[in-house]
């Protein structure tokens, strides 16, 4: 538990290897550029990375959430942009695997594990972020069709993904009004008006996804009609385990990079990890990822077992992230005016957390849902 | 064509190395392993045969304990097939010929047409075991190549021949190749790769199973014996020329060429 498995540590070197080589090079370009590289995903699909808990009959490793956060936290140690990519193109796959039908399985998760396809997952509208059961989206029932009208907000990979899990309205208000639908990007109707332009994660895209009369067939409904909120929230549980694992590696390559730093830079005639006031920060900053890893791993292997997790993975998306945060304010910090400089990755991985901290599900949400935990557990029955 | 390819682990190139006991060696606890980076050489360029469907099938050959396995792994998720795996009591203490005899009998066992080896481990750097292992076996060699032209039945390999020029040499197979850098660019293990090694079989071979004498190996016949470890001398200093740059440049063309005698 405490320390990779010989078969984890080659995961782990393999997913640091390919992520290096796949995503260094152009990792601060792409930054700057606000570039994704649909060639760079399917690379990372040859190297076996796009479906590693997808079954092995579908194309994926067939692995636990476990080795999916070890992994994730290699990549984005590299490219968070990158970690999200794997982890978003990730949920069509987890869902269709639980609620998908066979035909359903079969068409889209083979091309989502090989990278060949990107997928994305469409629940946040304008109006509904952390209120997710009001979202006003339709979809209705027209002979073989389904007519989705809305638009979606803030959705990862919108204008470069090839297909995404549409959460839309098929009943009264409230959450059980809710179903999940399969909506292909050239499906007619489905278009992308605006690209967000973002404070980090800059080489991830972020868009609105536009319903105009959207239409698909009726056999891309996901699951039951009404059953939609509990697939979405459901794959939100997945989700805060890999982008609490995306953020255990942001912190980790901030913290590793200002270790470095503060013990080759020189002030007063010796490195400056020997002054206290720095060499304490980075103590602390060491605290905080070995602590924030170990919650990530323990919400992922309870997952993997089939316990209760979801209290576990709001603590380990809550605390990984705010670590990542903190993390890696203190290593610009630890770089002084070097830190504020684009030349060093500081200040990316910097910008780079603070979404973190606002999706899948904001930090305020995640303690809602500890709380609740803890109202169910100690309150009156 | 079967392609064997010797694989040794060696501490990673950025591990500290410390010498605790002088008796006992390198104090391996703290070391991180990975395989020999001459040898990834080695293992790539018979990785790109069997993708250039000119080899059938890649064996990795590695002399060493159950702990070498981890690499070996590494090896069969970067592509290799199978691998065999020298081990045995009765070798323990050997020397680079010792080792040469055990690996030119498990090469000869399984009738490899071609044996990659890395020009030398990066651990000892010795470079001995492959010249070793081809007069062992009668086979032509050629070390420290950097380029191959693959024929029918034989091969062109080329080696730096000193001072910028380059050997061409044309050697029939079955025939010991020791890759240097250069010669081609190591691919990583996959994920994927990773998951089918651990179906990949690793088969352990002793003394008995590759036709060995046994006092020609092992620490009894071993010609050279560690008698004693100690850490290299701490680097001096590094040293700084100041004044004008001509007077610096012409200073430093001569301690280059006077102390240094590198030009």
């Amino acid at each position: 538990m405490f320390a990779p498995s010989e078969d984890q540590q080659a995961l782990i070197d393999a997913a640091r290897a390919a992520a290096e080589a796949i995503l260094g090079p152009t990792v601060r370009e792409d930054d700057e550029a606000e570039r994704f590289r649909r060639d760079a995903f399917r690379r990372l699909g040859e190297a076996g990375l796009c479906g590693i808990p997808t079954a092995e009959a579908w194309g994926g490793l067939g692995l636990g959430y476990l080795e999916y956060a070890m992994v994730l936290e290699e990549v984005a140690a590299v490219s968070a942009a990158y970690g999200v990519a794997l982890a978003v193109s990730g949920l069509p796959q987890v869902i269709l695997a639980r609620y998908g039908t066979d035909a359903q399985r079969e068409r889209w998760i083979p091309g989502l594990a090989a990278g060949e396809l990107l997928g994305g997952f469409a629940l946040s509208e304008s109006g509904s972020g952390s209120d997710a059961a009001s979202l006003k989206t339709t979809a209705r029932r027209v002979g073989d069709e389904w007519v989705l009208n809305g638009s979606k907000f803030w959705i990862t990979h919108a204008g470069v993904g090839d297909v995404f899990i549409v959460m839309a309205r098929t009943g009264g208000p409230g959450a059980r009004g809710i179903s999940a639908f399969i909506v292909p990007a050239d499906a007619p109707g489905v278009s992308f008006p605006k690209r967000e332009e973002k404070m980090g994660m800059r080489a991830s895209p972020t868009g609105e996804v536009l319903l105009e009369d959207a239409r698909i067939p009726a056999d891309h409904l996901v699951g039951k009609e009404g059953e939609g909120f509990r697939i979405a929230m459901s794959a939100l549980d997945s989700g805060r385990i890999t982008i609490g694992a995306i953020s255990v590696g942001l912190a980790r390559a901030a913290w590793e990079y200002a270790s470095r730093y503060a013990c080759e830079r020189e002030q007063f005639g010796r490195p400056i990890i020997r002054f206290q006031g720095v060499g304490f920060m980075l103590a602390d900053m060491a605290m905080r990822v070995e602590a924030a890893r170990l919650l990530v791993h323990k919400a992922a292997w309870l997952r993997d077992e089939g316990r209760p997790y979801t209290h576990v993975a709001a603590m380990a998306k809550c605390t990984a992230t705010d670590t990542a945060m903190a993390v890696t304010t203190d290593a610009v910090q630890v770089l002084g005016g070097n830190g504020y400089i684009r030349e060093y990755p500081v200040e990316r991985y910097m910008r780079d957390a603070k979404v973190m901290q606002i999706v899948e599900g904001t930090n305020q949400v995640q303690r809602l849902v500890i709380a609740r935990h803890l109202e169910r557990t100690f309150g009156p029955r | 064509m079967k392609v064997g390819v010797c694989l040794k682990q060696v501490p990673a190139t950025d591990s500290r190395i410390q010498v605790k006991d002088p008796a006992a060696g390198v104090d391996t606890s703290d070391v991180k392993w990975e395989i020999n980076p001459y040898d990834e050489f080695a293992l790539e360029e018979a990785l790109k045969l069997k993708d250039d469907k000119k080899a059938s099938e890649v064996v990795i050959f590695t002399f060493g304990d159950k702990a070498a396995e981890a690499k070996i792994r590494d090896g069969l998720a970067r592509g290799a097939d199978r691998a065999v795996r020298i081990d045995d009591p009765a070798l323990q203490g050997s020397d680079a010929l010792g080792i040469a005899r055990a690996l030119a009998a498990a090469a000869k066992k399984e009738g490899v047409d071609i044996l990659f080896c890395g020009k030398q481990a990066v651990d000892d750097d010795q470079a001995q075991v492959p010249a070793m292992v081809a007069e062992l076996l009668g086979w032509p060699q050629v070390l420290a190549v950097d380029h191959i032209d693959y024929g029918d039945g034989s091969l062109r390999a080329r080696r730096p021949a000193g001072g910028g020029a380059t050997e061409v040499v044309e050697a029939p197979l079955p025939v010991v190749i020791s890759c240097d850098k250069g010669l081609n660019e190591p691919r990583y293990a996959s994920l994927r790769g990773i998951m089918m090694a651990k179906k990949k079989k690793i088969a352990v071979l002793g003394v008995g199973d590759l036709g060995l004498d046994p006092s020609q190996v092992g620490a009894a016949a071993a010609m050279v014996a560690e008698s004693n470890w100690s850490e290299p001398p701490p680097r001096p200093p590094g040293r700084i020329l100041e004044g004008d740059t001509p007077q610096v440049v012409a200073e430093l063309v001569r301690l280059l060429r006077e102390e240094a005698k590198v030009i």
